[in-house]
């Protein structure tokens, strides 16, 4: 496991290398085009200086930039506990040195990605569909995948050529669009002499060619080298949960639902586990895909046989690819070690078939409703900015006391981000905090000083929330 | 002059470079042990928890229940090696009757606590075979830099040892399963 990601870095290496010469020497042209020899080092600078300060964004910020387009939210281990729990299971069978950030997107579209640019700032997002289709093992499966992304160094690779790539599709561009409506760099070799007006013809033909053909062929290779990622990907991911069903599983989930996920798009598509921009039977084979097709995928998974290790995988790739492809999807220095890893047998039987208003609560406790069921059974939904303090059950009629405390605090969390903001109501609170001290671990009710009634649940557990009546801060300790 | 140097300074360089992974990989290799010990520790915790929630609901299984508890107490206070290994596999058995038990009690299947207990208990056990899976991936690679050259060199030097490998306790675990068609 350990060769892998080492090859894997010196391959990340050359190829960042190669597409990096590629940008700057696009840039050249592009600079002598307008200007002669001294344009070409001042083009070569911009180019460099484009692609270090896009490097850099997306170093530092590169994450949280995704999981905001992507709208993904941080959850803790009561909003799914299996989830936490699975990928604190991966983190270990991985032995990664940190905990990634867990995080969900409420969507009904299965899918799933990690992000972050090492291992010990990492995060694992997966989708709302994607935890209600999948079942214990199967949801392993996927984690283990996105585990092996992070385990690999394919995230910090992937921005990084994706940066790239994007760097030189944007500068080609710009010279493409600029060329068509100047009609040339006519304007500025009127200072150059009669030898460097040819040699700038020479240049402006290089530069576009080179404008046509650089983002063709950096795409091919980043398309080519993504798809190869996640072959890896699948390969680690067996090691690490030796059971490929799992995954083989899930991908067929994945594969057979016909939902798009809204918040992708194509710059987050090769992120995901599976193209979630896809349509359902399209045939995902050409050049151009992020993905490997996700049928030979499965294939490949249930080929494996009498090991979890790397050469199992490689001989199923093998097989399934037939003579079509002789290539090595593993470097071959992570082959050398040839024991067998035993496979884990298929459990008999695994209960919890889930319903599917599952998927609709858990959307909703990641948008931070709260829940109350009724005597009756009914289970009532509250929005966080609910304001009555009582509620007729839409079944049974009878009245429930809406969960203030619980509605509270979770909107509190809400309060606390807005308070920065505004810091002169702040104030006004802080003078005005009452104090209650909790008796037992039970439900609690007491009256906040303007008259209006708390109640407090066994679950909370936050220092203090805001009465929704006078917006005093009420500490509970 | 210069380049004798040089390759005294590469050389140098080279053998702390290979010093300070070997310490780290035999560091990973403990924190991988330490691991198992942080998992059957947080087994022993979530017993009780499962016990209480059980109880109410299966009169009938006391014997169950208590050996459960017993085999939790012996595990605890087990001092040698040999003896919590013994004491642990003793505890999974126990676990494993219990919930094929729990099947028959569909009242108890349907609560709420319990699910959340059996779930960071099935989690646990996972935990469990997954961190000694990754010890012994630590330990296979740990033990191959120890045996190949340059690095065996060093690890002569500065006495570093082989680390064993967790065996299973269990051989029926590892017994290919006999399948019978004969009945």
């Amino acid at each position: 496991m350990w060769e892998l990601i080492r090859a894997n870095k010196q391959r990340s290496l050359i190829l960042f290398f190669v597409m990096g010469v590629c940008l700057l020497v696009l840039g050249y042209f592009i600079g002598g085009a307008y200007a002669g020899e001294e344009g070409g080092y001042f083009g070569l600078g911009l180019a460099f200086f484009i692609w270090a300060l896009m490097s850099l964004i997306s170093y530092f910020s590169g994450d949280s930039i995704i999981l905001a387009i992507s709208k993904a939210k941080l959850v803790t281990h009561n909003i799914h506990p299996q989830l936490f729990n699975v990928v604190q299971e991966m983190k270990i069978a991985a032995n990664l040195p940190e905990m990634p950030k867990v995080y969900i997107i409420p969507d009904p579209a299965p899918n799933a990605f990690a992000t972050g640019r090492n291992p010990e700032n990492a995060s694992i997002v997966v989708t709302a569909g994607l935890l209600s289709k999948l079942n214990r093992d199967e949801l392993q499966g996927v984690i283990a995948h996105e585990m092996s992304h992070i385990l690999n160094r394919d995230v910090l690779f992937m921005t990084f050529s994706g940066v790239l790539l994007g760097s030189i599709v944007l500068l080609s561009h710009v010279f493409l669009r600029s060329l068509w409506f100047s009609g040339g760099g006519r304007r500025y070799s009127s200072r150059s002499s009669k030898g460097g007006g040819q040699m700038q013809i020479i240049m402006i033909i290089v530069a576009v060619i080179m404008a046509i053909l650089a983002p063709l062929m950096a795409r091919l290779l980043y398309f080519a080298i993504s798809r190869k990622r996640e072959y890896l990907a699948d390969a680690t991911a067996v090691r690490l949960t030796r059971y490929p069903e799992g995954l083989a599983s899930a991908l067929e989930k994945i594969s057979n639902s016909d939902l798009v996920l809204r918040s992708a798009n194509k710059t987050t598509a090769a992120l995901y586990i599976a193209n979630p921009l896809k349509k359902k039977g399209m045939k995902l084979s050409n050049l151009s895909s992020t993905h490997p097709p996700i049928d030979e995928r499965i294939r490949i998974l249930r080929n494996i046989s009498q090991g979890a290790n790397f050469i199992n995988y490689q001989n199923a790739y093998s097989d399934v690819k037939g003579h079509q492809v002789r290539s090595n999807i593993i470097p071959s220095s992570a082959m050398h070690n040839k024991d067998r890893v035993s496979l884990r047998k298929t459990p008999e039987h695994k209960p919890g078939t889930k319903k599917a208003h599952d998927l609709g609560d858990l959307i909703r406790a990641v948008n931070k409703y709260t829940f109350l069921t009724c005597a009756c059974g009914m289970k009532i939904k509250f929005p966080s900015d609910f304001k009555k303090s009582e509620v007729k059950c839409p079944r049974c009629g009878s009245i429930n006391k809406v969960p203030v405390a619980e509605l509270a605090a979770i909107a509190g969390v809400v309060h606390g981000i807005s308070d920065q903001t505004e810091k002169q109501p702040e104030k006004q609170i802080q003078k005005n905090v009452f104090v209650y001290h909790r008796i037992g671990k039970g439900w609690e009710s007491f009256t906040c000083p303007c008259g209006s009634a708390k109640q407090i649940s066994p679950s909370f557990n936050k220092p203090y929330f805001y009465c929704n009546k006078c917006g005093r801060k009420i500490m509970v300790k | 002059m210069i380049i004798i140097l040089v390759i005294i300074a590469v050389l140098v360089l080279m053998f702390i470079g290979m010093y300070n992974s070997l310490v780290r990989l035999r560091n990973q290799v403990k924190n991988a042990w330490s691991q198992i010990d942080v998992q059957l520790k947080r087994r022993h915790d979530l017993i009780p928890n499962l016990v209480e929630t059980a109880k109410g609901y299966m009169k009938h299984e006391s014997e169950t229940l208590k050996s459960i508890t017993e085999a939790r107490s012996k595990a605890m206070g087990a001092d040698t090696v040999v003896d919590k290994a013994k004491a642990e596999s003793t505890l999974s058995g126990a676990m494993s009757k219990f919930f094929l038990v729990v099947e028959n009690y569909p009242d108890l299947k349907a609560n709420q606590n319990f699910l959340a207990v059996q779930e960071e208990l099935s989690s646990t056990e996972n935990k469990i075979a997954f961190s000694r899976q990754s010890y012994n991936d630590q330990v296979l690679f740990f033990n191959n830099k120890i045996q190949v050259f340059p690095s065996n060199v060093i690890a002569g030097m500065y006495n570093f040892k082989e680390e064993d490998f967790f065996e299973l306790e269990d051989k029926a675990e590892r017994a290919v399963p006999k399948v019978d068609f004969s009945s």
